[in-house]
């Protein structure tokens, strides 16, 4: 029962969430489906899983979202953004949705004997296969992560650059046109060069 | 939920929706991954979500940092405009 409530409540929430225009409001339909999701894991008897999906994905992934909506439509309507989201019909569809929620979080910690109660598997079990059927697994996932974390550094520096470069390009062309000459002399003797 | 996060990758147009879409069908197929796991009670389908988690964590890293540098690039996050990418 409490299963299902929560499977009805993800598929509604990623419904909304999918067909959302504005992206902060699509961000709040996600994370009550990833909350949905967990109340799903932990009626499936996966208590650790349940904890690592509120934390990891909750958290840091869709903070990484937040900061990267925040840092795209800076200053472009801010101030008509903020007076559009403080209507109440913007965010009482998720406030609906996570009330629900509540309501079954609240129900399963006061009877504590849940009816549909699968097999549960311990953190113990999760790190005994882990570390030890699984341990070329968790040797590429870091390996993947390492991998992720140069790339983005990657990625973010050239953005910093690209903008350092744009930047001296925007102030020589606000210049006269001596400094465009200027620019036109060196590229053609570089080509001459190469 | 996967055929959900399946048509939000194909009808929407920004970049952002799209790596939200990408998201939800990782959860999907990770729900799927501990469904399994519990229904023959073994951890094995819990580990598999745990690499998904890791793999969804650096997908998004390096998705969010394209997107953040194809919007100096180019102010509307279009996905069409992408494919105006040279080098």
């Amino acid at each position: 029962m409490l299963f299902y409530l929560a499977g009805i409540l993800a598929i509604v929430a990623t419904l909304m969430a999918v067909t959302r225009r504005h992206a902060v409001h699509a961000l709040l339909y996600l994370i009550v489906s990833l909350l949905a999701v967990a109340i799903d894991f932990y009626t499936l008897g996966a208590p650790f899983i349940a904890a690592l999906e509120i934390m990891i994905y909750a958290g840091a992934i869709m903070v990484l979202f937040v900061f990267v909506i925040m840092m795209l439509n800076v200053a472009e309507h801010a101030m008509e953004v903020e007076r559009y989201s403080l209507k109440p019909s913007n965010w009482f569809g998720p406030a609906l949705l996570a009330f629900i929620l509540l309501g079954e979080l609240v129900y399963c910690t006061l009877t504590s004997t849940s009816s549909f109660r699968a097999a549960t598997v311990t953190p113990k079990q999760i790190g005994i296969a882990l570390f030890g059927n699984f341990w070329i697994g968790v040797e590429l996932a870091s390996l993947l992560l390492t991998a992720g974390l140069v790339g983005a550094y990657h990625l973010g520096r050239q953005a910093f650059a690209k903008e350092e470069t744009k930047h001296a390009a925007d102030t020589n062309t606000a210049r006269p046109d001596t400094g465009r000459d200027l620019v036109h002399a060196g590229a053609g003797r570089t080509h001459n060069a190469a | 939920m996967f055929t959900l996060g399946l048509a939000g990758l194909i009808t929407r147009r920004n970049l952002i929706f799209t790596l939200m879409s990408i998201e939800i069908m990782l959860n999907a197929s990770g729900l799927a991954f501990i469904a399994a796991g519990s229904r023959w009670g073994q951890p094995d389908g819990q580990i598999m979500f745990l690499f998904i988690l890791t793999m969804a964590a650096a997908e998004v890293a390096i998705g969010l940092a394209f997107v953040l540098l194809f919007h100096r690039k180019q102010p509307e996050l279009d996905v069409d405009a992408a494919s105006k990418l040279r080098g």
